[in-house]
């Protein structure tokens, strides 16, 4: 194809190879310029040493009955709560009320590798599942709240002592965060 | 060049937006119908070059400064993360580091392309200005992220910069103390220098722009270095030109390639992997490769011009150097543009050339390197074995009077031994010493180097005065050192006397070969033997 | 005019590197290592063995604060884990050799070999309770833990010399590799002073005692424990340790220029296309 044609250089043939040279030319560009785009796309993804973060080991051993902790998994707030037995019963009673996102508080302490959890301990994404805020205690009677888990001060979203979603804008429950036990006093999220 | 517009827009849209922002009119104007002189050649094409690396620059750049931190103690780790740690951060890193100097050998390419062809001549006097305004802002840009990585290069490229401010007379200083926010190059220093080094880009686009306007209005310069007489002359700049330009950048990132996957590292220095360290300087300094010849020039003045302290001088010398690239344009008499048909101003160009680089060499080398020499080193070292030991006390009577005492009480003892040395303890006190009786002893000595010289001379000192020696003679035979400081000085005298004496003067003199009338006749005329 | 700017151009670039090779004693001896060619990638035997001599004898003195255990484990590290499946039992085994083809990357959370190094190490941390300095386990997200916990403690531990970081200790030395081997060999056995004489050490007098006798180390897959085995061995480890994603930039390298070849090419064809006819 390298060949040219004095003569007819210009006609029909010559369009055609010119324009196939010119296609060549624009798609392995357009390939390059968009391979070189992806590492600079990337690039804004977390970094290998915030991915390594990714796990946290939190001691239940210091948490007393009706208190909670916050731990910090990823970067982000984790409740860790003690629940007392009037709280538990609460949470399996309501098992069975009208829920917005119908959820059973027994799948709501499961451990990330499906073994059932214990009924005290529960392990939560502390930031609303509406716009992010964290929700305060409403088992502490200095905030607000009619179901005894926690309300969220920023558009008043109610959560029940399973932290599911019972009143307000949030559309679905707090989320569970993956966490095992490692021994009897010690839980490991991520 | 700017004549009528072309364009025809063809759609709706295009007519509708083309009265109320001709922003696609304004852009096939300037980079499809533009008409480019049809004999452009390669060196040319740097200018498309020059501008990938700009882009290249500053989008590297922005996503560096997402994760670098422009704090003393977290700067080196930040780049470290970068390169370890952060997605692609090992591509991107080296793309901004090597792109910098291919950005500066891209520049270098251009410049001496213009001014071989003369495209700093009128009527192209503000486009020369504002490349060279553009220059001036990348040597400021690249100084300033040099230091950010914080590393030993880093460290003490910015003191010593910024002690060139301080040369400055009356004002130096409090330049120097306001340019680093302190006393000393420190966390203020860094972060503002962060800050400049984000703005400045943007500004040299800014400039770009400026200077891509120039060159539409004035048109391109071409070898010939004939003005475009008619349509003949020129060919549009899409497909000809862009093709061209497309084509040479495609090789230029070949080689850009080579250096970001293969050699990293290789136009760097290996001390900025040191973190810096405020008390301690690296054994040598030195500058990025591509400004090594002015830190020659900067180097070459180890003497003291009347009252300019040499300090003082090679600071000027070095921002000479730069300014004088300003003025150009009203230094060269030629009315010819183009060296192609200016046989002796061609010669002095490339001698030019050669000159720049070897200034370039010096600046990385040790000032005080010796090149040549105008023979051996060496030196004796004589005694006397033996003998009895004579102390012979110089009086004088004023301190103004004791070289001419001294000088008698040497040849009084002279006519008894040559063993002799005489010392000053004193205004107008002394002692000569001398052996006389003795058996004269001595030890000669040859070397190539200054060093060998001096260790051969201890040893033989040594010899000497374990022989029982009260005291030693040593002579010393050096010869003329031809060091890359003289090096540097003769370049540096090349580099001012091309700009300042050979371009004024050979306009005047020479006599130029033939210029072609139009740049369409040795092009197309080639067949009819034109020349 | 080009053909001479190109000399000129050629005879520049020399210089520069002639002007990097200056100021060194004795030039280190030029030593054959993997990575040294365009294509080459790193031994890993010898990178797991140096990181084994780094950390017997090395870190002892020398840090290296830019490096993570988790980063012994991630891709291009010397532990990274590879699960291959067994073609007689069918069962899938992990191992740390990179296999030809086939085998799927082990997350480094999930690799036992980092985890074990990781936990091996002792760490200061501030207790989560009372707030006060405490030792724990090593997690892989941990910085290597440091001989010294500032450089005051360093010199006051060595005589007044600082042991320099060793992450990125053969980018920062003329040589690299070579002059960290090189250095590692080149005791001559004399003193001066508190001072070991070394060959390649500029100035030739070190406060670094010859760290490395034969068979201080014992290693487990048979190399050779002698002080020239130790000295390559570590020297390949700390180019690793300084430039862990040389592989896959040099990998990335062949196809990026590759790339750059047919296009060159294919806009070679164009540019002759358009200009074809043209005068110029």
């Amino acid at each position: 194809m390298a060949e040219a044609k004095p003569a007819d250089a210009h006609g029909a043939d010559g369009e055609t190879r010119r324009d196939f040279i010119f296609i060549a030319a624009g798609s392995v560009a357009a390939v390059g310029a968009a391979a070189t785009a992806w590492p600079f796309v990337d690039q804004m993804n977390p970094a290998a040493d915030t991915r390594a973060l990714a796990i946290t080991e939190v001691d239940l051993s210091a948490i007393e009955v009706g208190q909670q902790i916050k731990a910090i998994w990823q970067g982000k707030p984790v409740f860790v709560r003690h629940r007392t037995p009037a709280e538990i019963a609460s949470a399996q009673r309501d098992d069975y009320a009208s829920l917005k996102d119908p959820e059973k508080d027994a799948d709501r302490i499961k451990q990330a590798d499906g073994e059932p959890g214990k009924a005290e301990w529960l392990i939560l994404q502390a930031n609303c599942t509406h716009l992010g805020c964290v929700p305060l205690p409403s088992f502490d009677p200095a905030y607000k709240g009619q179901f005894g888990g926690w309300f969220c001060p920023c558009h008043g979203s109610d959560f029940d002592t399973s932290g599911r979603i019972r009143g307000g804008p949030a559309p679905i429950n707090l989320r569970v965060a993956p966490f095992v036990y490692l021994n009897d006093t010690t839980i490991r999220i991520g | 060049m700017s004549g009528h517009s072309t364009y025809e827009p063809k759609s709706g849209f295009t007519r509708w937006l083309d009265k109320r922002l001709p922003i696609v009119r304004l852009t096939h104007d300037s980079f499809v119908a533009y008409p480019t002189p049809r004999n452009l050649n390669y060196w040319w094409t740097f200018g498309a070059i020059l501008s990938l690396c700009l882009i290249v620059q500053i989008v590297t750049g922005i996503v560096l400064a997402m994760h670098y931190v422009p704090h003393i103690d977290h700067a080196f780790d930040s780049v470290q993360r970068i390169k370890r740690d952060v997605p692609y951060g090992w591509l991107i890193q080296p793309i901004h580091a090597v792109g910098a100097s291919m950005f500066f050998l891209a520049v270098y390419i251009h410049m001496f392309r213009g001014l071989y062809y003369g495209s700093y001549k009128a009527p192209r006097e503000v486009l020369w200005i504002l490349g060279c305004l553009i220059y001036a802002l990348m040597v400021a840009t690249g100084f300033l992220g040099y230091t950010l990585p914080w590393g030993q290069m880093s460290f003490w490229g910015a003191t010593v910069i910024t002690s060139i401010l301080g040369a400055i007379p009356f004002v130096g200083e409090p330049i120097q103390t306001w340019i680093a926010g302190g006393a000393a190059i420190d966390q203020p220093t860094l972060n503002r220098f962060f800050s400049l080094h984000y703005l400045l880009p943007f500004v040299i686009a800014g400039v770009v722009v400026l200077h891509i306007w120039a060159l539409h209005e004035v048109g391109q310069n071409n070898p010939a270095g004939v003005e475009v007489k008619s349509k003949a002359d020129t060919v549009p700049f899409t497909p000809h030109a862009t093709m061209k330009d497309l084509f040479a950048t495609s090789i230029f990132l070949i080689l850009f390639a080579v250096f970001v996957f293969y050699m990293p590292d290789a136009l760097g220095h290996a001390d900025n992997y040191i973190r810096a360290n405020p008390v301690q300087t690296p054994p040598e300094i030195v500058p990025e490769w591509y400004l090594l010849p002015f830190y020659a020039i900067l180097r070459a003045f180890d003497f003291n011009i009347g009252p300019i302290d040499s300090r003082t001088a090679g600071v000027i010398a070095m921002f000479a150097s730069i300014g004088v690239l300003f003025v150009l344009p009203w230094l060269d008499t030629s009315s010819v543009r183009s060296m192609r048909y200016r046989p002796a101003a061609r010669q002095f160009f490339l001698i030019f050339v050669v000159v720049s680089c070897v200034l370039g060499w010096c600046g990385g080398q040790s000032p005080s390197v010796v090149l040549a020499k105008s023979g051996n080193y060496s030196g004796a070292v004589r005694w006397a074995e033996g003998g009895q030991l004579i102390e012979q006390p110089i009086v004088a009577t004023s301190e103004a009077e004791y070289p001419a005492a001294s000088r008698a009480a040497v040849s009084a003892m002279r006519e008894r031994t040559e063993i002799l040395l005489a010392s000053r303890n004193g205004p107008t006190g002394g002692m000569v010493r001398a052996t006389v009786g003795g058996t004269p002893r001595s030890i000669e000595v040859r070397a190539d180097t200054r060093e060998e010289l001096d260790e051969k001379i201890n040893e033989a000192k040594r010899s000497a005065f374990g022989g029982g020696a009260p005291f030693i003679l040593v002579d010393h035979n050096i010869p003329f050192e031809f060091t890359v400081t003289r090096l540097s000085q003769l370049m540096t005298a090349y580099y001012f006397f091309f700009f300042l004496v050979l371009l004024p003067l050979l306009g005047l003199i020479e006599k130029p070969n033939r210029v072609p009338d139009t740049i369409a006749k040795p092009v197309t005329g080639q067949a009819q033997g034109a020349s | 005019m080009l053909r001479a700017l190109t000399i000129a151009a050629i005879a520049a670039a020399a210089a520069v590197g002639v002007a990097f090779a200056a100021s060194e004693a004795e030039h280190p001896e030029d030593y054959r290592f993997s990575f040294d060619s365009p294509l080459g990638g790193y031994d890993m035997g010898a990178v797991q063995r140096g990181f084994q001599v780094y950390s017997q004898v090395c870190s002892n003195c020398h840090a290296l604060e830019h490096l993570a255990y988790r980063h012994l484990g991630e891709e291009g590290g010397p532990f990274a884990a590879y699960l291959v499946r067994n073609h007689e039992t069918g069962a899938e085994e992990m191992t740390t050799t990179k296999p030809e083809h086939g085998g799927r990357f082990v997350e480094v959370t999930d690799n036992p070999y980092v985890r074990a190094i990781a936990e091996a190490a002792t760490i200061t941390d501030i207790d989560g309770t009372s707030g006060q300095p405490t030792d724990r386990p090593g997690r892989i997200s941990d910085y290597f833990r440091r001989p010294f916990p500032n450089a005051i403690a360093a010199r006051a531990s060595n005589g007044g010399a600082l042991p320099p970081d060793l992450s990125v200790i053969v980018s920062a030395r003329h040589g690299g590799a070579d002059y960290v081997r090189s250095l590692m060999m080149g005791y001559t056995g004399e003193t001066s002073g508190a001072q070991h004489v070394n060959r390649y050490f500029p100035g030739e007098k070190i406060s670094m005692a010859p760290p490395l006798v034969d068979n201080a180390v014992s290693y487990a897959d048979g190399s050779p424990t002698t002080v020239a085995q130790y000295a390559t061995d570590v020297a390949t480890f700390l180019q690793w340790a300084a430039d862990p994603h040389m592989e896959q930039r040099k990998r990335t390298g062949v196809i990026v220029l590759a790339f750059l070849l047919v296009l060159s090419a294919l806009l070679y064809l164009a540019y002759k296309q358009v200009w074809r006819g043209e005068s110029h």
